[in-house]
């Protein structure tokens, strides 16, 4: 499998990139890793014209928690977020995430800008983000703008970045403690995209109930989404397995997964309350272990 | 067509080529340079045949561009040897009946000397996880596990054979 | 005459390495270090490229082929489509199993990925982009996917080029057994149970896929084949018999190939093209599939929708066994089978077990689909076979209420019974069952496993053990049943023992990894004492190899492996005239030891097999040939049995479906072993390919008949994360008709497999109701068992 004809240009610094994606407009894709797009530039899905490698542009991955987070550089991999000793102490759904994406390999040059720019409906990260409450910053020659995760991911492999922006950046916001949050995938093999990916994030408040929940979902609709009605479930509830039981029940009835290879829609909503519940419980455990 | 220059140090020696951007790492290597010891054995990132190292890191080369690579060092199975003498793994694969038909062998190689830089004591289920992106259809895998563990063994013993005590990543 | 002791200690000295010690592999260093020469490595000077256009539709007519803009890109050379084909008639070829296939379509496709047309460029490349650039005019058709309804009276014939006779979809019945007697017994039976077994389609997907190149030289009229093929020299003859080249300049060759497992036996298109596009434009011209293509449009395995019947006393004692098989074999009948076995070995389904009474048909149906119909790791038909026998066994075990393993120690053909005749005609050369299911009874602590299961079942959890305890058949075969093409299945061995006492030695099978280059010089080793790391072993080059039909249904140690040993035997013979012409003994008084003859009672007065070889060319006895060379084309006597008992242990997890294996005990009997640790690898691969169809393997098509995994994204081949660790264990029953007593193993595994892990499944979920599920068992198949008996977490 051979990619069509593309120029390739590799600018220095973020302003040479983002002039080249205005000059270039909608001929101009940006390559991070390459785990997403080279594989459909390879199948001939995609033929830009102009590929933008980011790779030599400074700061870009750089991971530091601030006061309103954590912040990750858009061409961070996913190896990097998984061994990044801020990330393992604060944030273990990223280690989670970060761990079991793809294989060894595509985790080591895979990044979490370039999966969230492609917007696989079956990739780990948007889950992650949507779950967080995340918020994605783009960078475009007018400046830059922050894109709440929930509302970013629009449809298959369409997201809310234009043309002309480069993904920067996504920030992570510290849950109010006690919380915990957990990634639950089910997988039919190792290295396989998700049958489905839950991200689940609860707090809880003074009196041991749950004061705030983020379910994000992965696989199982046209684009990565929030689990409102699961998080609804369980806001103002005790962190028990009814309670757990009732969010699988509001997120399959939500989900709207496809039949494929992985299997019909009955099944997939199965798993989807399968795996939100096992996601719970998971983040239950680590939020009761902060109290 | 247009071409671009590109420089890189391929297993510690400079290289260079003119070539198209589309051209990828592991036609660099096997068409350009006539380094055929990595392989192709899929489409879509899945099989690990082509794993090299990338400055380092283990890489599937059919997926990232040569020029990509422009100004990194690789290394391939062809730069595992020392002259004559077989680096850890190569022996290891060779003694405990790591490989058959030897197709995803170099790959496999490669991506456990990446394994063994960042983990030189790994458990049986941490091998065959850092495996996960190599696919072989003969072995079982059984033997190529048992081989890691040996090449980590001999990799961990101080200066005690004249394979390279230093792990096995591209300068 | 034969030698059949038992050789569980090996005879020679290490340094020797003759049968029985785990030399370490004289192929691996050139692998280790990256310089094994692949198909894909050889580079020819001036060699063009071909890359092949494929038609999206499975089912479609071609109404126009505009090749104008592919032709325009600077470095496109040629498109070569059916109607350039039809006027040298080389648009259809025939396939191994006496059917045809298409080399190019001159104006209907029959499967998706089919071959539409192909681009000659000077690059890799630039081919690419001429495929990209080629625009095909369809118009679609009605498709069949499902053989049963290709069988309906109304359905649609796929194949009018058959003529007005064959005016459906049928391809042959093949019957084998006693019908009307089995009808009889099975009447009579106390017992019966049936199942409808379906094994689907898989594919090989060996990690090199197909390729070649083609380099014709016009001015020798000489054609020469570099390619990935298990058959080398058929491929030469069947070149020969197309294209009209007389045989003597094809040289096919075949150097490394990276892994073959069936899927490198037929002759695909491809083939064909890069040699139509050499002779066109007299240069080198390389094709090298993708995967893509390889997993959609490369012979299949499998696809047999089997009913099967069983007959028993209230007891468990097996009576009879009814089968009616339906066989998907694609657009067309390119199975590589012997040619009196459309169905291959089929008939071998009544397994390990003593009863009268079989009756076995099968009857071959075209459907919109890729041919189908060679190995996946496995002698003919065999483990579709096994797997039938094993699943039946096991149900009629749980329905009587006896222990699977019980069961199968009440039914199996007793060691004193060998040879055994078996109903559907086979002659079983030597077993001991009994001992082998002792064995992994033992190895895996069944006893206490099913207390644990019956535990566990009171808490809820679901976990099984299975049982397969199989008999395969291989090493094809005797030259009075057993041809392809015509051409007899012997195999061959070539020594030529040089002065200075080194060997080379040729044979007629080809290596895929197996490790030939080892194996066939131990057991020339084990014959005249030469050390292993004297003896050069060739194979895959037309040019020098004694012609054989090649490396498949574990028929390299089988035939070629006799084959070795009787020319070595034969270089020994004349080695004792030599040693009696130097020692001035008679023949009668030398007696033959360690690699040298000495005479009886003076063991001071002998010659080494090296001083032998060198007076072979510097004082050989008057009259005599100079030289110590041998050949020798072996006819089997008969197949050989492999058996052995495998047992497997699930976990199953109720809130997903997700099947775990928990362990695998494989005890295997090969009959005498040439070098254990390549036996262990051949098992555990075996093993490898035996669990991937049980769980994650499956090539099946929607209603339009497009393939649903058509790349490693979907076809899932295991990773070592979920790959068991097998554990392995052996009882050695020499072959009594083999020269040194050996079986094959290659396949073993991969036939022994899948029933012992279905079995364990079906075991897990039987107190619900389950009585079979059909492989591969996915998380979502099984997740739907659940649900329907309302058991899910």
């Amino acid at each position: 499998m051979i990619p069509a004809q593309f120029d390739y240009v590799r600018p220095a610094a973020l302003h040479e990139a983002l002039q080249i994606l205005v000059d270039r407009q909608g001929d101009a894709k940006i390559l991070s890793g390459g785990y997403s797009l080279l594989p459909l530039l390879k199948l001939r899905l995609a033929s830009p014209a102009l590929l933008v490698d980011i790779r030599d542009i400074d700061g870009l991955d750089d991971i530091v928690e601030t006061t309103n987070g954590l912040r990750i550089g858009g061409r961070a991999t996913h190896r990097q977020i998984h061994e990044n000793p801020v990330v393992i102490a604060g944030y273990p759904l990223l280690v989670d995430a970060a761990g079991g994406i793809g294989d060894p390999q595509v985790r080591n040059w895979g990044t979490i800008g370039g999966s969230c720019a492609h917007a696989d409906p079956s990739s780990d990260w948007p889950a992650v983000l949507i779950a967080t409450n995340a918020s994605i910053v783009l960078h475009s020659v007018s400046g830059s703008r922050t894109v709440p995760a929930r509302g970013f991911f629009l449809d298959t492999f369409q997201t809310a970045i234009e043309p002309t922006e480069l993904l920067t950046e996504v920030i992570i916001p510290r849950a109010p403690r006690p919380s915990g949050a957990a990634y639950a995938k089910l997988e039919r093999r190792a290295g396989d995209f998700a049958t489905v990916g839950v991200a689940a994030q609860l707090s809880l408040g003074a009196d041991g109930r749950i004061s705030a929940a983020g379910i994000g979902l992965t696989a199982v609709a046209e684009a990565p989404f929030a689990a409102t009605g699961a998080e609804a479930a369980l806001v103002g509830h005790e962190p028990n397995e009814a309670t757990f039981q009732a969010a699988g029940i509001a997120a399959a009835a939500e989900s709207r997964p496809g039949t494929d290879s992985h299997g019909p829609i009955e099944y997939k909503r199965a798993m989807v309350k399968e795996m939100v519940v096992r996601a719970l419980r998971s983040a239950a455990t680590r939020a009761q272990a902060q109290r | 067509m247009t071409t671009q220059h590109i420089e890189l140090t391929v297993n510690g020696e400079a290289r260079e080529a003119d070539v198209e951007p589309r051209l990828l790492l592991v036609h660099l290597l096997r068409d350009v340079f006539l380094m055929t010891g990595t392989h192709i054995g899929c489409d879509t990132s899945n099989c690990g045949a082509c794993t090299v190292l990338v400055d380092g890191e283990s890489a599937k080369s059919c997926t990232m561009l040569a020029v990509s690579a422009e100004g990194r060092s690789i290394k391939t199975i062809e730069g595992m040897a020392d002259g004559a003498n077989l680096h850890a793994l190569q022996q290891a694969f060779w003694d405990q009946h790591g490989l058959q038909c030897g197709f995803c062998t170099p790959g496999m190689i490669m991506q456990a000397s990446w394994l063994l830089a960042r983990n030189p004591d790994p458990t049986d289920m941490e091998i065959r996880e850092g495996i996960a992106g190599n696919l072989c259809r003969c072995t079982g895998y059984v033997n190529i596990v048992k081989a890691i563990e040996q090449a980590a063994t001999e990799l961990r013993a101080p200066a005690s054979t004249d394979a390279p005590a230093e792990p096995a990543v591209a300068s | 005459m034969a030698d059949t002791g038992l050789k569980e200690t090996p005879q020679t000295t290490e340094a020797v390495g003759g049968m029985g010690h785990s030399v370490k592999r004289k192929e691996d260093p050139r692998f280790i270090r990256g310089q094994g020469e692949y198909i894909d490595d050889l580079v020819l000077p001036g060699m063009l490229w071909l890359d092949i256009v494929r038609s999206p539709y499975a089912h479609a007519t071609i109404k126009g082929i505009d090749a104008s803009e592919a032709l325009k890109i600077p470095g496109v050379l040629a498109v070569i489509t059916g109607a350039d084909l039809e006027k040298a008639g080389l648009h259809w070829m025939p396939t191994l199993a006496g059917d045809k296939q298409m080399v190019l379509p001159t104006d209907t496709v029959m499967y998706q990925s089919q071959e539409v047309c192909a681009v000659v460029a000077t690059s890799r490349y630039i081919a690419a982009d001429g495929v990209a650039a080629v625009l095909v005019d369809y118009e679609p058709l009605p498709v069949i996917v499902d053989p049963f309804k290709a069988l309906e009276p109304d359905a649609f014939v796929l194949r009018p080029d058959r003529g007005p006779d064959k005016a459906n979809n049928h391809i042959w019945h093949w019957e084998s057994g006693d019908r009307a007697a089995t009808d009889t017994a099975m009447e009579a039976s106390e017992v019966r149970v049936s199942e409808d077994i379906y094994i689907p389609r898989i594919h090989v997907a060996s990690i090199e896929t197909c390729g070649c190149i083609a380099d014709w030289n016009a001015t020798r009229g000489q054609m020469t084949l570099h390619m990935t093929s298990q058959a080398p020299h058929a491929i030469r003859t069947v070149l020969a018999l197309v294209s009209g080249l007389p045989e003597q300049n094809i040289r096919v060759k075949t150097h490394d190939i990276g892994g073959g497992f069936g899927g490198k036996v037929p002759v695909y298109p491809g083939y064909v093209l890069a040699v139509v596009a050499s002779l066109t434009v007299g240069k080198p011209v390389k094709w090298i599939e993708d995967r893509s293509e390889n997993l959609q449009a490369d012979s299949f395995a499998r696809d047999y929708h089997i009913h099967v019947e069983l007959g028993a006393t209230k007891a468990g004692k097996i009576t009879s066994l009814k089968v009616k098989t339906v066989a998907d074999h694609g657009y067309t009948d390119a199975a590589a089978d012997p040619s009196k076995f459309p169905a291959g070995l089929f008939n071998v389904i009544t397994g390990s077990y003593d009863f009268d009474n079989a009756f076995v048909e099968v009857d071959g149906v075209y459907t919109n689909k890729p041919p189908g119909g060679v190995a996946y790791r496995c002698s003919f038909r065999v483990t579709e076979a096994v797997h039938a026998i094993e699943r039946m066994v096991d149900i009629l075990a749980h329905d009587i209420g006896k222990d699977p393993a019980q069961l199968r120690m009440e039914n199996f053909i007793q060691p004193d019974q060998f040879p055994y005749k078996t109903p559907t005609g086979w002659s079983y050369d030597s077993g001991d069952y009994p001992r082998a299911l002792k064995k992994a009874l033992d190895m895996i602590g069944y006893d206490d496993l099913r207390k644990e299961q019956l535990e566990k079942r009171a808490k809820g959890e679901l976990m099984g053990i299975g049982i397969s305890s199989f008999t395969e058949i291989v090493g094809a075969g005797p030259s009075h049943d057993f041809d392809i093409l015509g051409i007899k299945m012997f195999d061959s061995c070539e020594i030529r023992v040089h002065p200075t006492g080194k060997v080379l030695a040729r044979i007629g099978v080809q290596t895929q990894g197996q490790g030939h280059e080892t194996t066939f010089a131990q057991i020339i080793a084990e014959e005249l004492g030469f050390p292993v790391a004297d003896i050069k072993i060739e194979y895959g080059d037309t040019d020098t190899a004694p012609y054989g039909l090649g490396t498949y249904a574990s028929r390299s140690t089988p035939v070629a492996g006799a084959a070795t040993a009787i020319a070595a035997r034969k270089i020994r013979d004349k080695s004792r005239k030599i040693a009696a012409h130097l020692l001035e003994a008679s023949e009668d008084d030398l007696e033959w030891t360690n690699g040298k003859f000495s005479v009886k009672g003076s063991p001071d007065k002998s010659k080494t097999i090296q001083e032998i070889a060198f007076a072979a060319y510097t004082n050989h006895p008057a009259g005599m040939e100079a030289g110590l060379e041998a050949v020798d084309y072996y006819d089997p006597p008969n197949l050989t049995f492999p058996f052995g008992s495998y047992i497997c242990v699930v976990d199953i997890d109720r809130g997903t479906g997700q099947v775990t294996v928990r362990r695998f005990v494989a005890v295997d009997d090969c009959g005498n072993i040439i070098n254990p640790m390549i036996v262990d690898g051949q098992i555990h691969g075996g093993l490898t390919m035996g669990f991937a169809p049980s769980l994650y393997e499956e090539i099946s098509y929607d209603e339009l008949g497009n393939n649903l995994a058509g790349t490693f994204m979907d076809y899932l081949l295991p990773t070592a994360v979920e790959t068991p660790a097998w554990e392995t264990g052996k009882t050695i029953t020499p072959s009594p008709h083999h020269p040194i007593g050996a079986k094959g193993v290659g396949e073993s595994a991969t036939v022994g497999a899948p029933p012992a892990i279905a079995n364990a499944v079906v075991d897990a979920l039987w107190h619900l109701g389950v009585r079979n599920i059909d492989i591969p068992m996915t998380p979502q198949k099984i997740w739907a068992i659940l649900n329907e008996k309302g058991v899910t977490a």
